[in-house]
C-alpha cells in the first residue's frame, strides 16, 4: 500500500514543475513522472492540479510549449523553460532554501 | 512581455476556441495513453490500465475545468454563456419574464423620474462655463427688512448694488439681475412674458455667446438709459418670430414702451434661476422707463435685485464674506433710505453683506419642492423594494422547480459558486432590461411631473437632461435590485444536497421549511412596508383635504379677478380715484355680476403690505410696535368676498378724501391690538416708514381671513377705503362675484373697459384657480403618495397570494388526510386563512411601528394633523387586512375543494 501523497501548495508545485524542466523539455506525463521519481514517491501530483498549473505558468511567461512527436509516435505538447522561467526558478529556489533553513532551526531548538 | 503574451494567448483562447479545446483534448488524451502504457507495463490488462488511469486522473472534464479556470478569458466566456442561458430561460417563461420586467420598469422608472427632477432642481450646475466659481452677494443673515419688495429674490436695492460694485474686491466680475413679468401687448388684453432685468456685465460675466446679433453690455446699462435694447431668448425667438433672422432691429413693447431687439441668446442659456426660463432680457436702467411711477430703481427702499458673479481665483466664499462684511457698515450708511423711521434705520445699519455659492443657480423652486421630492423618492424606493420582494418570491418558486437540475449539476462537479453566478446572470438580464425600460419611462414620467407642477400663473421650465448622475442612479438601482431579488433565491436554489434531490420521487427535504420561511419573511416585510405607504398616503390625502377646505374667511368659488390698468391715460392723482370708481360702477352694471369691489391686494395672491400700528391718538412710537397687514378696498368688498361683518359697518360714499379717516379691522386685530371684543369707535394711527398717519377710527369688524397663505395662523388685518388712499393707484383691481361662466364675464368686462377707454391694459384670473395652484405641492405629494400606496398594497397582496397558494400546494397531502378524517370545507378554509392571519398579524405589527416612525418624520409636511392619528392607522390596517384576506380566500377555497383521494396520492 502506497503512502498517501502529500498535497502540495500551489506555489511549491509551480517551483517543482519548473525544476523538472531545468534539464530538458518534457511533456505533461513526463513532468508528472519526473516529480514522482525525484521525490522518491512522496509527491504524486494528479493531473487535476498539474494541467491548470501548466496553463498558469505558460500564461505567466515562465514556460513555453510546442508540439512534437513523442515516444509513442503520437503528437505531444512539450513544455520548456523560458529565460524568465529560469530566473524565477533560481530566485524561488533561493527563497525556498532560506525558508527551509529557518524552519529547520526552529524545529531543532524547540523541545 | 508576460502580459502581452498572456493577452495574446487569452485572445486566441477566446476567438480560436475550437482549436485550443482540441489541443487540450489531445494533450490530455496523450497523457492518459502514456499512463495506460505505464500501468500495462506494471502488469495490468489494457482495460484495467485504462480504467485505472482514468480514475487516477479524476475525470477528463474536471481537469479541463481546472485548466479553463486558470485562463482569464474563460471568465468572459462564462459570463457571456451565463447571460445567454439566462436570456433563454427567460424567453421560455414569457409570463414570468414580462411580469418581472414590467414591475422592474415601473419601479425603476418611477424612482429615476423623481431623481431626475431632484437632480435638475437641486444638483445640476448652471449650463455656463466654469460654474464652480459662481457666487452671489446678499445680506446674510437678513431677518426682516422694510420697504418695497418686488421679486422672487428681493436681496438688494439699486443703491446697495451700486455700492457693492464699487467696494467689492472678491469678484472678478459681478452683475445684478431681477426676474419680472412684462406685458408686450400694445393695448387691451395683456400678453405677459417672463423677463429679466440684467446689469451691463451680466452676459459677459457668464461668458454667454449670442445666437444672433449681440448681447447686452455695459454701454447698454448706463444711468438715464440713453440707448436701451432688448435681448430675446432662443425659445422666445422660435416661438414668437419663427426663428426668423430679421428679428434684429424689430421693436418690442415692454409695458407699452418700445425697445429694439438687439440680439438672441443661445439655446442653452435660460437665465440663472433653476426651474425657470426667460423670454427677454433688458438692462437695469430700462426698469425705470418701463415701470414709470412704480419703478424700483430710484427707490432707496426698493428691494428687487439679486446678484451673481465670479469669484477671483483663490478666493473662497468665506474670504469673500469677510471682505464684504468689512465694507458693509460704510455701504449701509451711504444707502440708508431717507424715509426710514429710527427703528428701521437701526435695523438697516446692522445689516452685513456676505457671499453665497451659486453654481447650481438660485431657486425658489428648490426651497419649495426639494423636501417633497426627497420624500417621494423614498416612497418610490420602498415600492421598488416591495416589487423586488415579489420577484424574489417568484424566483424562489422557480428555484424549487429546478431542484433536480441543480442537484444533478452539483453532482457532476459544478461548483456552487458557478451555479449561483449563473442564476444571478438571469436576474442581471432582468434587471438590465427593466432598468433600460425604466429609464425610458422615466423620461416621459419626469416631463409629466414637471408639466403638472407648472401653472399659467407660475410657469416652470426644468432642464431634464440625463446626466451622469441620473445614469449612475439608474445603474445602481439595477444592480441593487438584481442583488436584492436574485441573490437569496440563487443561494437557496443551490444549497441542495444532490443525494437528496436526485432520489426518485422525492420532493426534497431541503425544500419546504427553510425556503418557505424565507418567502414568509419576504411577505411579512412587504405587508409592513405597504402598510406604511398606505398610512402615509392617507395622511397626505387628509392633510390636502384639510388645507383645501380650511375656513379662509371668504367664499372662494365664483370670483373673477380683473385688473384694469389705466396707467397709459396718465391721469393726475385727483382724477384717478374718480376714474377707478367709474370703472367699478360700470363693472357692477354688467348683467350677471352679483357684486364687485376694488381691492388693492387680493388675498393669497402673494402680495402684501404691512405697517406699524400706534394705538390711540398721541402715544409716541416705541421700540417694538404692533404690526398689522393692510388692504385698501372699496365699499362692498366684504360683501363680494362673503366675509361676514361682525360689528359696525362697511365703508360707504361718505368715507372719501375729505372725510375723517376710517378703517375696518378683523377679529385678530380687535383681540391683539385693540384688546377689546368690540373695538368699533377705537382710534389708532399708522406709521408708514417715518410718517405717522391718522388718526383712524375703527368703524367695523370683520371675520378673520387668510391673507398670504392658507396655512397661516390668523394675523391682524386693517382695511382702509380706496377713496382715502394717500397715493391713488393707476389701476383698478376688481374682484367680481358672479354665477355666470367666466368666459362670458371676461368678454363683457373687456367690452366695458373698451367703452370706457380704449387705452387700458386688462388681465384676468380666477380666484379659486389661483388658490388651488398654491396647493400644488401638497397635491403632488398626496397624489403620488396615494399612487405609490395603492401600488404597494397591490404588490404586497400579489405576494401574499403567491405564498398562500404555495402553502396550499405544499400541504396538499396533509389537507387530504384531514378531509378523509372528517374535516369539512369550512375548517380547511379556516386552516388556510389562519396562515394568512399569522402573516398579517406579524406584518401589520411591524408596519404600525414603521408607520409611527415614518409619520413623525413627515409631521412638518402635514397640515392640522397629528402624525399619531389612530383613526388613520386603523383604517389603513383594516383596508390592508381586508384585501389580503380576500386574496387568500381563493386559494383557501381551492384547498377546500380538493378531492381527498387526489390529494392523498400527491406526494
Amino acid at each position: 500500500m502506497t503512502e498517501p501523497s502529500a498535497t502540495l501548495v500551489q506555489g511549491t508545485l509551480d517551483m517543482l514543475i519548473l525544476k523538472t524542466l531545468a534539464l530538458e523539455p518534457l511533456h505533461g506525463w513526463g513532468i508528472s513522472q519526473r516529480i514522482q521519481q525525484l521525490s522518491r514517491g512522496v509527491f504524486e501530483v494528479n493531473p487535476g492540479s498539474l494541467f491548470p498549473a501548466f496553463r498558469r505558468l505558460e500564461r505567466a511567461g515562465l514556460m513555453e510549449s510546442c508540439w512534437r512527436t513523442s515516444e509513442n509516435n503520437r503528437r505531444a505538447k512539450y513544455y520548456s523553460l523560458t529565460r524568465a522561467g529560469r530566473q524565477k526558478l533560481r530566485s524561488e529556489t533561493k527563497e525556498w532554501e532560506r525558508q527551509v533553513a529557518a524552519i529547520a532551526r526552529i524545529l531543532q531548538t524547540a523541545s | 512581455m508576460a502580459i502581452r503574451k498572456n493577452l495574446a494567448s487569452g485572445l486566441r483562447g477566446l476567438f480560436r476556441k475550437k482549436e485550443t479545446e482540441q489541443e487540450l483534448e489531445e494533450e490530455l488524451g496523450d497523457f492518459l495513453e502514456k499512463a495506460t502504457v505505464e500501468k500495462m507495463r506494471q502488469g495490468m490488462t489494457r482495460e484495467e490500465a485504462q480504467r485505472a488511469a482514468r480514475i487516477e486522473m479524476g475525470g477528463v472534464e474536471s481537469v479541463k475545468e481546472g485548466v479553463r479556470a486558470a485562463s482569464w478569458e474563460t471568465h468572459f466566456e462564462t459570463l457571456w454563456n451565463d447571460l445567454k442561458f439566462g436570456l433563454r430561460g427567460l424567453r421560455h417563461n414569457p409570463a414570468f419574464t414580462s411580469a418581472a420586467i414590467l414591475s422592474l420598469a415601473l419601479g425603476i422608472g418611477a424612482n429615476t423620474a423623481i431623481f431626475q427632477l431632484l437632480d435638475a432642481v437641486q444638483m445640476r450646475t448652471l449650463p455656463v462655463q466654469n460654474p464652480r466659481n459662481l457666487a452671489g452677494v446678499k445680506i446674510l443673515p437678513r431677518d426682516g427688512a422694510s420697504g418695497y419688495f418686488n421679486s422672487r429674490y428681493p436681496d438688494l436695492t439699486y443703491a446697495i448694488w451700486e455700492k457693492i460694485q464699487q467696494e467689492q474686491e472678491s469678484f472678478s466680475g459681478i452683475s445684478a439681475w431681477s426676474p419680472v413679468r412684462l406685458n408686450i401687448s400694445p393695448s387691451g388684453e395683456m400678453h405677459t412674458v417672463e423677463g429679466l432685468w440684467v446689469s451691463g456685465s451680466f452676459f459677459e460675466m457668464l461668458e454667454v455667446q449670442p445666437a444672433l446679433g449681440r448681447l447686452l453690455n455695459r454701454n447698454d446699462d448706463q444711468p438715464g438709459c440713453p440707448s436701451p435694447g432688448v435681448v430675446i431668448s432662443y425659445s422666445f425667438w422660435q416661438r414668437e418670430y419663427g426663428g426668423s433672422p430679421d428679428v434684429i432691429g424689430r421693436s418690442i413693447l415692454l409695458n407699452r414702451h418700445p425697445f429694439p431687439i438687439i440680439g438672441v441668446a443661445p439655446a442653452s442659456f435660460r437665465g440663472v434661476e433653476t426651474g425657470r426660463y426667460f423670454d427677454l432680457a433688458g438692462p437695469l436702467c430700462a426698469e425705470q422707463i418701463v415701470d414709470g411711477e412704480g419703478a424700483m430703481l430710484p427707490l432707496r427702499d426698493g428691494w428687487w435685485l439679486s446678484s451673481i458673479g465670479r469669484l477671483k481665483p483663490g478666493w473662497t466664499i468665506a474670504r469673500a464674506t469677510s471682505q464684504l462684511r468689512a465694507v458693509s457698515p460704510g455701504i449701509f450708511e451711504a444707502t440708508l433710505p431717507a424715509n426710514f423711521n429710527p427703528e428701521q434705520a437701526k435695523h438697516f445699519l446692522s445689516y452685513r453683506l456676505g457671499a453665497f455659492p451659486a453654481e447650481t443657480g438660485v431657486s425658489d423652486l428648490r426651497r419649495e419642492f426639494a423636501d417633497p421630492l426627497w420624500l417621494l423618492l423614498a416612497l418610490a424606493a420602498v415600492v421598488l423594494v416591495i416589487a423586488s420582494a415579489n420577484l424574489a418570491n417568484l424566483l424562489l418558486a422557480r428555484a424549487s422547480a429546478r431542484e433536480k437540475e441543480m442537484g444533478m449539476r452539483l453532482a457532476i462537479g459544478a461548483s456552487r459558486g458557478r451555479l449561483v453566478r449563473q442564476l444571478l446572470a438571469e436576474s442581471l438580464v432582468l434587471a438590465v432590461i427593466g432598468a433600460a425600460l425604466g429609464g425610458l419611462l422615466a423620461h416621459s414620467l419626469s416631463q409629466v411631473l414637471v408639466a403638472s407642477l407648472s401653472t399659467a400663473h407660475d410657469p416652470l421650465f426644468v432642464d431634464l437632461g440625463t446626466d451622469w448622475r441620473v445614469l449612475g442612479f439608474t445603474t445602481t438601482l439595477a444592480v441593487l435590485t438584481c442583488i436584492l431579488f436574485g441573490l437569496a433565491p440563487a443561494l437557496r436554489a443551490t444549497s441542495v444536497s444532490p443525494g437528496v434531490v436526485l432520489k426518485e420521487g422525492g420532493r426534497g427535504a431541503t425544500d419546504g421549511r427553510s425556503r418557505f420561511g424565507l418567502r414568509r419573511v419576504l411577505v411579512v416585510s412587504q405587508i409592513a412596508m405597504s402598510l406604511t405607504l398606505l398610512v402615509g398616503a392617507l395622511l397626505f390625502a387628509q392633510s390636502l383635504d384639510k388645507l383645501a377646505h380650511v375656513d379662509a374667511g371668504f367664499q372662494r368659488d365664483g370670483i373673477l379677478v380683473t385688473d384694469l390698468d389705466f396707467t397709459p391715460l396718465k391721469l393726475a392723482d385727483e382724477r384717478r380715484t374718480s376714474f377707478a370708481k367709474e370703472l367699478l360702477e360700470r363693472v357692477r352694471a354688467i348683467p350677471g355680476v352679483d357684486s364687485a369691489a376694488i381691492a388693492r391686494i387680493v388675498p393669497l395672491s402673494g402680495n402684501g403690505e404691512n405697517h406699524d400700528i400706534l394705538p390711540g391718538t398721541s402715544s409716541p412710537p416705541k421700540e417694538e410696535n404692533p404690526l398689522a397687514a393692510f388692504d385698501t378696498v372699496s365699499p362692498g368688498y366684504f360683501q363680494t368676498l362673503e366675509t361676514p361683518l361682525l360689528a359696525g359697518r362697511d365703508f360707504n360714499e361718505h368715507d372719501d378724501a375729505g372725510a375723517p379717516l376710517v378703517a375696518i379691522v378683523n377679529e385678530a386685530f380687535g383681540e391683539k391690538i385693540a384688546k377689546s371684543s368690540n373695538p368699533v369707535g377705537t382710534m389708532f394711527r399708522i406709521r408708514r416708514m417715518n410718517k405717522i398717519i391718522g388718526p383712524y377710527e375703527i368703524v367695523g369688524v370683520v371675520k378673520n381671513t387668510k391673507y398670504e397663505d392658507l396655512r397661516e395662523e390668523p394675523i391682524e388685518i386693517v382695511y382702509t377705503p380706496v377713496a382715502q388712499a394717500i397715493h391713488p393707484d393707476t389701476d383698478a383691481q376688481i374682484v367680481i362675484r358672479t354665477r355666470m361662466p367666466f368666459s362670458n364675464l371676461i368678454s363683457a368686462v373687456k367690452e366695458t373697459a373698451n367703452q370706457t377707454s380704449a387705452n387700458m391694459d386688462v388681465s384676468f384670473y380666477a380666484f379659486r384657480r389661483m388658490i388651488d395652484e398654491g396647493l400644488l405641492r401638497e397635491r403632488l405629494v398626496a397624489q403620488l403618495s396615494g399612487f405609490f400606496g395603492a401600488l404597494a398594497v397591490v404588490l404586497a397582496v400579489i405576494g401574499l397570494y403567491g405564498v398562500i397558494s404555495y402553502m396550499v400546494e405544499r400541504r396538499r397531502n396533509e389537507i387530504g388526510i384531514r378531509m378523509s378524517l372528517g374535516a369539512d370545507r369550512g375548517s380547511i378554509i379556516a386552516l388556510v386563512l389562519r396562515e394568512t392571519m399569522l402573516l398579517l398579524a406579524i406584518g401589520l405589527t411591524i408596519g404600525v411601528a414603521l408607520s409611527l416612525a415614518g409619520s413623525k418624520a413627515v409631521a412638518s409636511m402635514l397640515f392640522d394633523l397629528k402624525p399619531y392619528d389612530a383613526v388613520t392607522l386603523m383604517i389603513a390596517t383594516a383596508c390592508l387586512a381586508g384585501v389580503a384576506l380576500a386574496a387568500s380566500y381563493l386559494p383557501a377555497l381551492r384547498a377546500s375543494r380538493l378531492d381527498p383521494l387526489e390529494a392523498l396520492r400527491h406526494e
